[in-house]
């Protein structure tokens, strides 16, 4: 059975020009970068070449990017030197929306002390400025508010952010693992002091990812060891995942324009559909602010995660935001921050497409899902009586 | 992705006595749409009193499906009292098993066997003095106590597991820690796990092997396990067992008690006709 992948928000396959580009880096140049013998040596070149690549997508400077092992670990990383900075600064903003990578890590730094201020979001996930600015206080050592969100796709005004807490002296930083290479990130046009990326969410491989540090932003290691990337993440850089990294980047701002325009139409497609289609579903998000990728459905009465495993019967790959997927027994937690009903909630399933989906598969998608829903639905003590109801009425 | 086994996968894609039974003998609904799952079960009963339909419509996951539908063929055929002894763990064994965090769906089903009975029986709620501990999910001292007791839990998170107590706020957890101690601390009779029939037959077998035979062989005799139905053990005697006129006595007073005693207190043994 062939594979159709709608979750390329949780990963993505490797490009076959990133694996390229990786392969002689495993056997035949597997030098360290750090070794005074030019057979390393060229394996240092080749990173630099990385580097640029990086900086070149992100409207950087090399010297601004620091190679991680992945977005958490950057997410970490910036909260943790914000923190090291401002020994007497006790208070870190965040939203209610933030990946686990921010979430947990705040959970965790509100028992040792610190002081976590959620910003709320409105029903359509959006993120109220004024809310932001009036939160804005001396003792805060950073604030970090998400790009685009992982399970909605919703936009947050990140750069209008970054500029009123640049105005008070406040470090910011955005995890911007969603959208880097499905929206324009252009560091010179914003005044964002750190940004995290991750590279299996754009086609290279698992276990690279990105901290992008502003020149002139005061910063402190994570991880200590020796001199690479310049002191500032110890530990043998993983060539390989590295010069993977540099040409999905450099694949990724020559598909941008694809990721705006054809991926764009296919989840606009898939989502009309899906909603003429199936009764009482509805779309989780604002859809002006969103991914172009992304489309999070809900459709009422059914399961999120039986939902998944009959498009898996089908080889048809998504997530849901569903209690019975996560292994917890809540509902996610960014629609829960939206004020989903969780009767809407526990059936919300999130389609995210990339470039390598096609209008075949998208047309199977839309032809299955109907029969998948209804069949759900047959089985649901709620369904009819909410049929019923809705004709009383 | 959950590591559901094959009769889990089989029973959710092709669940047996999906719907409902018009003018059922007894009816229960149980969870709720905000909970993330729940069950509709339906029954009606065949001139002998015992289960002769059993329907279910589920609202959940895939082993939440999975168990109602294993529940609805498990009590076909059973008396209303035979099948208020099944328990969660015997539907999760059925299926073969269900991960930890998954038990909760068959106790769900246990849940609704339980109401559905009251409901034809018109009896008053079992519970009766039971109070709400888990706000979030609506559990209250009584279920959790008994999850405790068959599944022999230990912590609050086998609790949350089993019965989705304390997966909300987590303000009962405190709450939920006490009643674990307290039934942890009744005697250990009580919280002898229910054995699912496979665990059962083997239970029998290694019993029998240990601690019945070397004395019957002793004498010169010997007995064969022919049958096991629910806790009747029905067993062939040979050799010397045969033939002896005391035999009967041996199977009720030697046999039957040791059975008893190593297995479940409800075994009974009979002899196959000769």
């Amino acid at each position: 059975m062939s594979v159709i992948y709608l979750d390329n928000n949780a990963t993505t396959q490797v490009s076959e020009e990133v694996l390229d580009a990786m392969l002689p880096y495993f056997r035949e140049f597997y030098g360290n970068p750090s070794s005074m013998h030019s057979f390393g040596g060229q394996v240092g070149r080749k990173i630099r070449t990385a580097r640029e690549q990086v900086a070149t997508l992100l409207g950087a400077m090399p010297e601004e990017i620091i190679f991680t092992s992945c977005g958490t670990e950057s997410d970490n990383t910036a909260i943790r030197s914000a923190l090291t900075i401002h020994p007497d600064k006790k208070h870190i903003i965040t939203s209610r929306v933030e990946h686990p990578a921010i979430h947990a890590l705040c959970a965790q730094l509100a028992t040792q002390g610190y002081r976590i201020t959620e910003l709320p979001v409105d029903k359509n996930g959006l993120l109220d400025l004024d809310n932001l600015e009036k939160n804005l206080t001396p003792d805060i050592a950073i604030v970090s508010l998400m790009w685009g969100n992982n399970e909605t796709g919703v936009i947050f005004p990140v750069e209008k952010a970054a500029q009123m807490t640049r105005e008070r002296g406040i470090l910011f930083h955005t995890d911007a693992v969603q959208s880097v290479g499905k929206i324009p990130v252009n560091m010179k046009n914003n005044v964002i002091d750190m940004l995290s990326i991750s590279g299996h969410k754009l086609h290279a491989p698992k276990g690279i990812g990105i901290l992008y540090v502003r020149r002139g932003t005061k910063y402190s290691p994570f991880l200590i060891g020796g001199h690479q990337e310049k002191g500032r993440r110890g530990g043998t850089e993983n060539t390989p995942g590295i010069i993977g990294m540099g040409m999905a980047c450099e694949l990724a701002g020559k598909n941008m324009q694809k990721e705006n325009t054809e991926v764009k139409r296919l989840r606009d497609k898939l989502e009309k559909e899906l909603l003429a289609r199936i009764p009482q579903s509805r779309v989780n998000g604002d859809t002006a602010n969103r991914l172009p990728n992304t489309t999070n459905i809900s459709f009422e009465y059914v399961e999120g995660e039986a939902i998944l495993l009959l498009m898996n019967e089908l080889g048809i790959c998504a997530s849901s935001g569903s209690a019975c997927t996560s292994g917890s027994l809540q509902p996610s937690h960014v629609l829960r921050a939206m004020g989903v009903p969780f009767t809407m909630a526990h059936g919300s399933i999130r389609f995210s497409l990339s470039i390598y989906n096609t209008e075949k598969e998208i047309d199977f998608v839309i032809e299955k899902m109907p029969g998948i829903i209804e069949r759900l639905r047959g089985m649901s003590p709620f369904w009819n009586a909410s049929r019923f109801s809705c004709v009383s009425k | 992705m959950w590591e559901y086994t094959d009769k889990v996968k089989e029973h959710f894609l092709n669940p047996r006595n999906v719907g409902e039974i018009e003018n059922p003998d007894g009816v229960a609904e149980v969870g709720s749409l905000a909970c993330g799952d729940a069950l509709k079960l339906t029954f009606k009963l065949d001139e002998n009193k015992r289960i002769k339909e059993a329907k279910f419509k589920t609202f959940g996951c895939a082993s939440a499906i999975a168990s109602s539908s294993a529940l609805t063929e498990m009590i076909k055929g059973m008396t209303l009292d035979e099948a208020l002894k099944v328990t969660n763990q015997d539907i999760a064994g059925y299926l073969g098993g269900l991960p930890d965090e998954k038990m909760h769906c068959s106790v769900m089903g246990k849940q609704a066997l339980e109401k559905a009975i009251e409901n034809y029986r018109g009896a008053p709620p079992l519970e009766e003095g039971a109070k709400i501990i888990c706000e979030c999910f609506g559990v209250t001292d009584k279920e959790i106590e008994r999850a405790v007791r068959e599944n022999n839990l230990a912590t609050v998170e086998d609790v949350t597991n089993y019965t989705k107590a304390g997966g909300g706020c987590g303000s009962c957890h405190d709450a939920i820690a006490q009643i674990i101690e307290k039934v942890r601390s009744e005697p250990k009779t009580e919280t002898k796990p229910k054995l699912t029939n496979i665990q059962k037959i083997r239970l029998i077998e290694e019993t029998i092997e240990r601690e019945i035979r070397p004395s019957l062989k002793h004498d010169g005799g010997d007995i064969e396990i022919i049958d096991i139905i629910g806790n009747r053990v029905i067993v062939a005697t040979r050799g010397a067992c045969s033939t002896c006129k005391a035999s009967n006595i041996t199977l009720k007073h030697f046999v039957e008690d040791r059975l008893k005693e190593f297995v479940s207190p409800e075994i009974e043994v009979e002899e196959v006709a000769k």
